[in-house]
């Protein structure tokens, strides 16, 4: 029981930055209907906007946190205006290529501005340990896990109650109608790519936290399984990406503790493979049926 | 006063003309018809007023202020936001969201907050939000929905999305208001109350009103001015009564003989 609580945990820290992540996947594919794989690399240049402000710079890490979730907000606008928008009318496996493009690139320049090597991420907040009868906790892992509800919970916000929210869910229903009724689509479009990227910005500065170390190609796992959790909890629903994201955080935890490690990631996927199968539209969504 | 005025407005799709050579004059707080046998290009010529198609030729004025500003080729949001907007022939409401934002959204263009006040909870967000939420109430009560705020639009009944519709357009407070097929698939009784409520809104908000119907008893009961397109092209105008004995029209309708 101890050990299974304990894996909750760790579950819990580990599903919050699949969740950070899968969210800005669903928001894009919400608004565009696109699989932004470059997704996972903004995550990366989070973690490495994180390092650069605190390693270099002497931020603490809540002015680190807002500094790379700025930063990769501002990224996510360029990268699309660049490379998706003058993609908008062709078919979706082109923009689906250019995002593997954009994914490459910016490892790439990663790699070529920062080095190819890994970097030790500086330990801005105390980690001290609390036990909890047998199960430990680290005030590192309560950090990540507020700041993630935290920003779930404005992103219901300005989702649900702000005018851009408003156009967002329009856009995302029809984006020709909402045009017709006063609604800047481009704008609102660049809005969804600043949200989604600045969650990913976060998700990299915690996962630096929580891990000490990070890479130019720490963004291809995380970005995969977060996609995947925004797949099984539907594509394109928000409280979905949230639910999957700490899904399979659990699931890969889980795993790890009580099998093996090795196992961890092939089990993620069989579960993609499987709501492929039964729910393809995910956990949350509605089957559509195709009109005649 | 001019409010539209369009001069020798052609849309080619290939080798189609849709709309060929188009004239019209709209003056202000006219409720003017436009009708037409099926694929006359009466909604395509709605498109091209309302910026979803861009003109192969021809020139689309707004009385913008005082003066006649060009619109033609212009973003449909920047359009809507000069005083034009519109209903549609298949009903677009945006399904999943509550009838509330669906008339709250078309606002938007007025809300005055940055989504950073937002996020900081300032209090130029409340006052703004509390501003559309009263307007939006406003406008859901002229048309009868103020009781369905939070019901979802998509279960709305038929009759009732319509409605919304039309509530929603007003939200963006046009000055001229573009009206494709309001009464399609309505009943008598649901026609007779649209009737009713067109006029009533064209009074209350100042409107000039533009529709495309085919119901004929509709029309000729309570638009002023009625221009009539065939094959893309203006075959007439004038009143109702002109209108209901124009050969060319009766023809168009009826073939010739």
């Amino acid at each position: 029981m101890t050990q299974f609580l304990q894996q909750l945990i760790n579950g819990l820290s580990l599903g919050s930055i699949y969740a950070l992540i899968a969210l800005g996947y669903t928001m894009v594919y919400g608004i565009i209907k696109l699989i932004n794989f470059a997704h996972g690399d903004i995550y990366m240049l989070g973690a490495y906007i994180g390092f650069i402000c605190t390693a270099q710079l002497g931020m603490s890490f809540f002015p680190a946190l807002v500094a790379a979730m700025a930063v990769c907000a501002l990224i996510g606008v360029v990268i699309e205006r660049i490379a998706y928008k003058p993609l908008r009318n062709a078919t979706r496996i082109t923009a689906l290529i250019t995002a593997i493009g954009v994914s490459y690139f910016l490892e790439a320049s990663t790699q070529k501005v920062m080095g190819t090597g890994v970097k030790t991420f500086p330990q801005v907040l105390a980690n001290q340990k609390i036990m909890i009868g047998d199960v430990m906790i680290t005030t590192q892992q309560i950090a990540i896990f507020a700041t993630t509800i935290g920003l779930m919970l404005l992103l219901q916000f300005i989702v649900r109650k702000t005018k851009v929210g408003r156009a967002m869910r329009a856009v995302s229903v029809d984006a020709d109608a909402a045009r017709l009724m006063g609604v800047n689509v481009d704008m609102t479009i660049s809005y969804t790519f600043a949200i989604g990227s600045a969650l990913a910005g976060a998700a990299g500065v915690l996962v630096g936290l929580y891990y000490n170390s990070i890479n130019p190609l720490m963004g291809m796992l995380p970005g995969v399984k977060a996609f995947i959790a925004a797949v099984f909890g539907g594509i394109g629903i928000i409280p979905g990406a949230m639910f999957g994201g700490f899904f399979i955080g659990i699931v890969e935890t889980l795993v790890s503790g009580y099998g093996s490690s090795l196992y961890k990631d092939a089990v993620v996927y069989i579960i993609l493979i499987i709501i492929l199968v039964v729910k393809p539209a995910g956990l949350l969504g509605k089957n559509i049926k195709e009109k005649v | 006063m001019t409010v539209l005025k369009v001069s020798g407005l052609t849309k080619n799709f290939g080798g189609l003309a849709a709309v060929s050579n188009v004239n019209l004059e709209i003056e202000e707080r006219e409720l003017i018809g436009l009708i037409g046998p099926n694929g006359a290009g009466k909604t395509t010529l709605f498109n091209l007023l309302t910026g979803v198609y861009d003109p192969s030729e021809g020139k689309i004025e707004l009385n913008v202020e005082g003066t006649m500003k060009s619109i033609g080729g212009l973003k449909p949001y920047v359009i809507t936001g000069l005083g034009l907007a519109r209903t549609f022939q298949n009903i677009r409401l945006f399904k999943n969201m509550t009838v509330l934002d669906n008339v709250k959204l078309a606002m938007n263009k007025s809300v005055k907050y940055s989504t950073l006040a937002a996020i900081l909870r300032l209090p130029s967000y409340y006052r703004e939000e509390q501003r559309v939420l009263e307007e939006a109430v406003k406008l859901l009560e002229v048309v009868g929905l103020a009781e369905k705020q939070t019901t979802l639009a998509k279960n709305l009944p038929y009759g009732q999305q319509r409605k919304l519709e039309i509530a929603r357009a007003l939200a963006a407070k046009p000055k001229i208001l573009f009206l494709d097929e309001p009464a399609a698939g309505m009943n008598p009784q649901e026609t007779t109350e649209l009737t009713e409520l067109i006029h009533q809104i064209k009074e209350q908000f100042n409107l000039t009103v533009v529709l495309i119907e085919h119901d004929m008893s509709l029309v000729m009961k309570i638009c002023e001015r009625i221009y009539v397109l065939d094959y893309g092209k203006c075959i007439a105008d004038g009143t109702p009564d002109a209108i209901k004995n124009n050969r060319r029209v009766i023809e168009a309708y009826l073939g010739e003989d």
